[in-house]
C-alpha cells in the first residue's frame, strides 16, 4: 500500500526538521511559557489585589484574549508589533520586527491569560491563614507572596501549568501562517519542494505524538509524586 | 503593654462582633482569654495585631496605635509572636527554614545568626532532630511547637495564641502546653485565648471571659476561679469543669 510513498524524504530531511524547525519550536515554547507565567502571574495578582481598577483592566485582557482565535492574535500582533515599538521608541518609521520576536510576543501576551487564570486557582487554593501567618510575622504583602503564596501556588498547580504547556507546544505550530519555519513550518516546506505531502505530514504528527505523548506521561508522574508530599 | 479601649467590630453593616471591648495587659502578665465559641475571642486577639481591622476604639501596643493608618504594620507585627490553632507553618518550606525566613526577610539578621537562632529555638521546644523534615512529616503538636518556636525566633515583645490547642488530638496537647508554661514562667508578656483551663489555673494572672462579643468578666484568676461574678461565665465553668 505504501509502495508509491518515499519515506527517505524523512530521512533526508532530519537534520533540517530537528535541528532548524524543531529548535525553533522548543525555544519558542519555552520562552513562551516562562514568559507567560510571569505575565500571567502579574495580571493574577492584579485581579486578586484590592484595587478594582487593576482588575478590572486585567479581567478585560483576560476575557479578550480568550474570546479571540490565536491565529488571528498572531496576524494581528505581526502587523501591530512594528507599530507599537515605533511608538514606543519614537522612531520616524515602524520598526523591524523579525518573525520570532513577533510570535514570542504574541504567544507570551496570549498564553498570559491562560496561566493567568491557572495562577489566580493556584493562589485561592491556600488557605487565608498562610497569609496571615506570614503578616503576623511581619512579611509585607509583597515577601508574603513572593516567599509563601506563590511557591506554594505554583507547586500545586504544576501539572496544570504543563499541561497547558504542551498545549502550547502544539499551539505554537501555528505560526506557519507566518512562513516562520518551527517544526511543522519546516516538515511543510520540504514536503512541498519534493512533493510528498503524505509522508512529511504523517511524520509531523507522529513526532508531535510521541512528544506530547511523553510529556503528558512526564506530567502525570510529577503529579502523583507531588501528591504524597503533600 | 497593650491597651485596649472601648474597641467595636461588625461584620457587614448589622453583625456586631466586638462589642465596646476594654481591658490591658501589663508586661510580664498572662491573661487568658475564654468564652463560647462565637464569643469573639479570637476576633479580639486577632484586632491586637491588626490581621483583623475594627471600626471603632483603639488597640494600642508597646506605645503604638495599632488602627492609626500611618502606623508601620509588618514592623508592629514583627515584634508580637503570634500561634494559630491550625500551626500554619509554611508547608513548602522545612523546618529550620521555617524558622529563619521572618529574622532574615523582616529583621533583616544574616543566615548564619538566623540558623543559630533557630536551632536553639528548636533544642528548646524539643525538636532538632526534625530541623530538616517538611511540616507535613511532622505531628500537630510537634507542628505547633515549631510554630511556637518560628514566632519566639523574632523576639517578640509579647504573644498572641489563638486556640493553640483546639485542632490537637488529646494526647498532644500537653506538649504544647507544656512549652507554653515554661515561657510564661519566664515572665513573657503572653495574651491566651483557650479552653485549657488547667493551663489558666496554673499560670494565668488573670482570666477574661467573652460572650456574644463583650468582655463579660476580666477578674484576677483566684477570683475568676473561685466566685466568677456573672451567671453567663458561672455556667461557662461550670459546664467545661464539670467533666
Amino acid at each position: 500500500m505504501f509502495s508509491n510513498f518515499d519515506f527517505d524524504v524523512i530521512r533526508r530531511s532530519l537534520p533540517y526538521l530537528f535541528l532548524d524547525g524543531m529548535t525553533f519550536t522548543l525555544t519558542l515554547t519555552a520562552l513562551s511559557a516562562v514568559g507567560g507565567l510571569v505575565f500571567g502571574t502579574a495580571l493574577a495578582l492584579m485581579r486578586l489585589s484590592g484595587f478594582k481598577l487593576l482588575g478590572r483592566i486585567a479581567g478585560l485582557y483576560v476575557d479578550l484574549m480568550r474570546s479571540l482565535p490565536l491565529v488571528l492574535v498572531i496576524f494581528w500582533f505581526y502587523f501591530l508589533v512594528p507599530y507599537i515599538g515605533q511608538w514606543l521608541t519614537g522612531a520616524s518609521r515602524p520598526i523591524r520586527v523579525g518573525a520570532f520576536t513577533s510570535s514570542l510576543v504574541t504567544f507570551i501576551m496570549f498564553e498570559a491569560a491562560y496561566f493567568s487564570e491557572i495562577m489566580r486557582a493556584g493562589i485561592q487554593s491556600i488557605s487565608k491563614g498562610q497569609p496571615a501567618a506570614a503578616s503576623a510575622l511581619g512579611l509585607t504583602y509583597s515577601q508574603s507572596m513572593r516567599y509563601i503564596v506563590l511557591p506554594q501556588a505554583f507547586r500545586n498547580m504544576l501539572p496544570v501549568l504543563l499541561t497547558q504547556t504542551i498545549v502550547l507546544f502544539q499551539d505554537t505550530s501555528l505560526v506557519y501562517v507566518l512562513s516562520i519555519p518551527d517544526f511543522l513550518g519546516a516538515a511543510s516546506k520540504v514536503a512541498q519542494r519534493d512533493g510528498r505531502l503524505v509522508e512529511m505530514y504523517l511524520f509531523a504528527a507522529a513526532v508531535y505524538f510521541v512528544i506530547s505523548s511523553l510529556a503528558s506521561y512526564g506530567v502525570r508522574r510529577l503529579q502523583a509524586r507531588i501528591a504524597i508530599v503533600r | 503593654m497593650i491597651e485596649i479601649s472601648h474597641v467595636n467590630k461588625w461584620y457587614g453593616p448589622t453583625f456586631q462582633v466586638l462589642k465596646d471591648c476594654t481591658t490591658s495587659i501589663a508586661k510580664g502578665e498572662v491573661v487568658v482569654v475564654c468564652g463560647p465559641s462565637g464569643s469573639g475571642k479570637s476576633t479580639l486577639i486577632k484586632c491586637v495585631n491588626a490581621l483583623e481591622p475594627f471600626q471603632e476604639g483603639q488597640i494600642v501596643l508597646d506605645g503604638i496605635k495599632v488602627n492609626d493608618p500611618k502606623t508601620d504594620l509588618p514592623k508592629l507585627r514583627a515584634r508580637v509572636g503570634m500561634v494559630f490553632q491550625h500551626f500554619e507553618l509554611f508547608p513548602h518550606l522545612r523546618i529550620i527554614d521555617n524558622l529563619c525566613l521572618a529574622q532574615e526577610k523582616v529583621l533583616g539578621r544574616s543566615h548564619a545568626e538566623a540558623m543559630a537562632k533557630g536551632e536553639k529555638l528548636l533544642k528548646r521546644v524539643g525538636l532538632t532532630v526534625h530541623a530538616n523534615k517538611y511540616p507535613a512529616e511532622l505531628s500537630g503538636g510537634q507542628q505547633q511547637r515549631v510554630a511556637i518556636a518560628r514566632a519566639l525566633a523574632m523576639d517578640p515583645i509579647a504573644m498572641l495564641f489563638d486556640e493553640p490547642t483546639s485542632a490537637l488530638d488529646p494526647e498532644m496537647i500537653s506538649e504544647v502546653l507544656d512549652v507554653m508554661v515554661d515561657l510564661a514562667r519566664e515572665g513573657m508578656t503572653m495574651m491566651v485565648v483557650t479552653h485549657e483551663m488547667g493551663f489558666a489555673r496554673k499560670v494565668a494572672h488573670r482570666v477574661i471571659f467573652m460572650d456574644t462579643g463583650e468582655i463579660v468578666e476580666d477578674a484576677q484568676k483566684d477570683d475568676f476561679f473561685g466566685s466568677p461574678r456573672s451567671e453567663r461565665a458561672q455556667q461557662f465553668l461550670s459546664k467545661i469543669l464539670s467533666h
